[in-house]
């Protein structure tokens, strides 16, 4: 068993640009790291080694002549199976796109080639990102590397394990409802959801357009900031992007390090917290609002009384969102195909062969999703579904605009629990649906917000988070109180909460 | 599920909205799929009467305009790249099973 590389994406960055490693050597180590550990943790649908190995040649190429393309120029990634990229398989975890290679890349991962970075595979997820624990994929589910018998998260907890069981420095993940900030939360690792239009999500195979984002996957908070610079800004293939700077996310990183939130007013939701979140992440998330006072923050309860509705209101849009770009699976274009059997007095039409398709190629979660939504949708049921929830959305936003008044950011523990066991969810839609509770307001208002880790739980000596929040466009903002809290919180701990993850021995166990 | 709750979804309804959405469903999945629905539909449907008739609905979480792009030639996808994942293709077309109905 080798040594994983455990530096940071920032650390392997300042060494490659002192000439001390190579970026061939960094994603060799992380493809043998791939190698060892990868049969139990299951991160990853398709590593590609040899592109990896290419693309890293090339990156060395650049940085002996003197050129690199950009700061991470040569440090390996890996991403979710939702974003497309040229020559490599995308299959959102599902079976009706096994074997789908898309022939152009989404803008992000275009951004990240352009950038140098080597790209190891694609990650797990659940299918078509819908769900909080990797179960839903098609092809089996992903393992905490904390602890093998429990969920990742989800729906990125293919990127969240690779990244916490070091495969891989960074990830790209998308979020929808939490599944970057979810995931991140019980690996005890970074991830960052940022405002609705400041990532590209073109080539982002879309679950629920008017809250899909994508965003970085990480161990730091700096390390987030580096990557969000690099995918972040507008792009015109994506007319919800927004045609503004990404900010100086790097900088507030840096800032935030030193610890210090004199003049920073963190609003403490009242009604993220209490009934239903489990005792230890409570703890773990009071002791963080605790430090960040002492270190000159000023912390106010701010009331949001409509994020009780969130929850509802998001499971009627997104069903809605998603019953209507997943039509796009007919069966036609790309993907599966499956013709029913053979009736000599009946050929299969276009419409049998796409409802046999959609049968075979969809999962138990996306079906529901489907179906819920399209009677979200249907006539007689509009007004008092859909149009509904769109209206308590304002209240949401209304909320979250109120409460910006009185705070810098609002902070909550990111997900109600720590990572749970496989299985135990799977099959109660509801008690799945909970796991997002306060990742969803967010989504539903365009806000960006990053989850930290913030300790063990003292019940099962599993990971939690603190979310951060901040208004749209105030991304800066998370990045400075999250790399400021993840100081304190280092300082305390004499080192990162990874260090005390078990070590994983391997396929074999 | 009380059969009396109006947010019940019964199991002729979720064949309709499985016609509509173009998915063969099996009969044990409409027998699964009609109570499941039914309850998270009870839950939901709790912010039925939360906003009053004067609070606009938010479609988007961005105010947002339409985007123009000047209407020029730009590389696109090689006829050979958009087919590159069809199930069959033939004289470089997507080939489809008929669309028309047998008495068509």
């Amino acid at each position: 068993m080798n040594t994983p590389d455990r530096r940071t994406a920032s650390a392997i960055a300042e060494a490659l640009a002192a000439g001390e490693t190579t970026s061939v050597a960094v994603t060799q180590a992380h493809l043998d790291r791939i190698a060892e550990v990868d049969g139990a943790v299951r991160a990853f649908l398709h590593v590609d080694a040899e592109g990896a190995l290419r693309d890293a040649t090339a990156s060395d190429e650049r940085r002996a002549a003197g050129h690199p393309w950009s700061p991470l120029d040569g440090v390996p990634i890996a991403i979710k199976d939702v974003l497309a990229t040229r020559g490599l398989p995308t299959t959102c975890g599902s079976r009706i796109l096994e074997g789908w290679v898309p022939p152009y890349d989404a803008t992000v991962v275009a951004r990240l080639r352009g950038a140098g970075l080597p790209i190891l595979g694609k990650t797990n997820m659940d299918e078509f990102a819908m769900g909080s624990s990797t179960e839903h994929s098609a092809y089996g589910p992903t393992h905490n590397p904390w602890d093998l018998d429990r969920i990742p998260g989800g729906s990125g907890g293919g990127s969240a394990a690779a990244v916490s069981a070091y495969e891989a420095p960074l990830a790209l993940g998308t979020d929808t409802g939490g599944s970057i900030r979810q995931p991140g939360a019980v690996t005890g690792t970074v991830g960052v959801k940022p405002t609705y239009g400041g990532v590209s999500r073109y080539g982002l195979v879309s679950l629920a357009n008017s809250l899909d984002q994508a965003g970085p996957v990480t161990r730091t908070v700096l390390d987030a900031a580096l990557l969000h610079e690099l995918i972040g800004g507008h792009d015109p293939l994506d007319s919800t992007s927004i045609d503004a700077p990404v900010g100086d996310l790097v900088a507030a990183a840096r800032r935030g390090a030193d610890g210090d939130l004199r003049g920073v007013r963190i609003g403490v939701v009242r009604e993220l917290g209490g009934e239903g979140y489990q005792a230890g992440v409570l703890a773990r998330f009071e002791e963080s609002v605790e430090l960040m006072t002492k270190a000159g923050a000023e912390a106010v309860e701010v009331s949001c009384p409509h994020f009780v509705h969130a929850l509802a209101t998001y499971y009627l849009i997104l069903p809605a969102e998603a019953s209507s770009n997943l039509a796009r699976f007919d069966a036609m274009r790309y993907g599966l195909r499956v013709t029913p059997d053979d009736d000599p007095d009946h050929r299969p039409s276009a419409e049998d062969v796409m409802r046999a398709t959609r049968e075979a190629g969809f999962g138990d979660e996306v079906k529901r999703r489907i179906i819920l939504g399209t009677y979200a949708l249907s006539s007689g049921y509009y007004d008092a579904y859909y149009g509904t929830a769109q209206k308590v959305r304002t209240l949401v936003t209304r909320d979250f605009e109120a409460a910006f008044e009185h705070a810098d950011v609002l902070v909550s523990p990111t997900a109600p629990t720590t990572a749970f066991r496989l299985g135990e969810k799977v099959d109660d839609p509801l008690a799945m649906y909970l796991n997002d509770l306060a990742t969803i307001p967010a989504n539903l208002s365009g806000v960006p917000g990053i989850s930290v880790p913030s300790g063990l739980a003292d019940e099962d000596g599993l990971p939690a988070g603190v979310q951060i929040l901040a208004p749209a466009m105030a991304d800066d903002r998370v990045y400075r109180v999250g790399a400021a809290l993840e100081s304190l919180l280092a300082r305390g701990w004499g080192g990162a909460l990874l260090d005390r993850a078990p070590e994983l021995t391997g396929a074999s166990s | 599920m009380p059969e009396s709750s109006e947010h019940t979804i019964t199991r002729e309804q979720v064949a309709h909205l499985a016609d509509l959405s173009r998915i063969d469903l099996s009969d044990a999945e409409l027998d699964d799929l009609a109570p499941q629905l039914s309850v998270i539909l009870e839950s939901i449907a709790s912010i039925q009467g939360v906003a009053g008739d004067d609070v606009p609905p938010t479609s988007h979480a961005m105010p947002l305009t339409n985007v123009y792009r000047d209407d020029v030639v730009r590389p696109g996808l090689t006829a050979e790249e958009a087919l590159s994942g069809a199930p069959e293709v033939e004289q470089q077309r997507f080939k489809v099973p008929r669309i028309l109905g047998d008495e068509q």
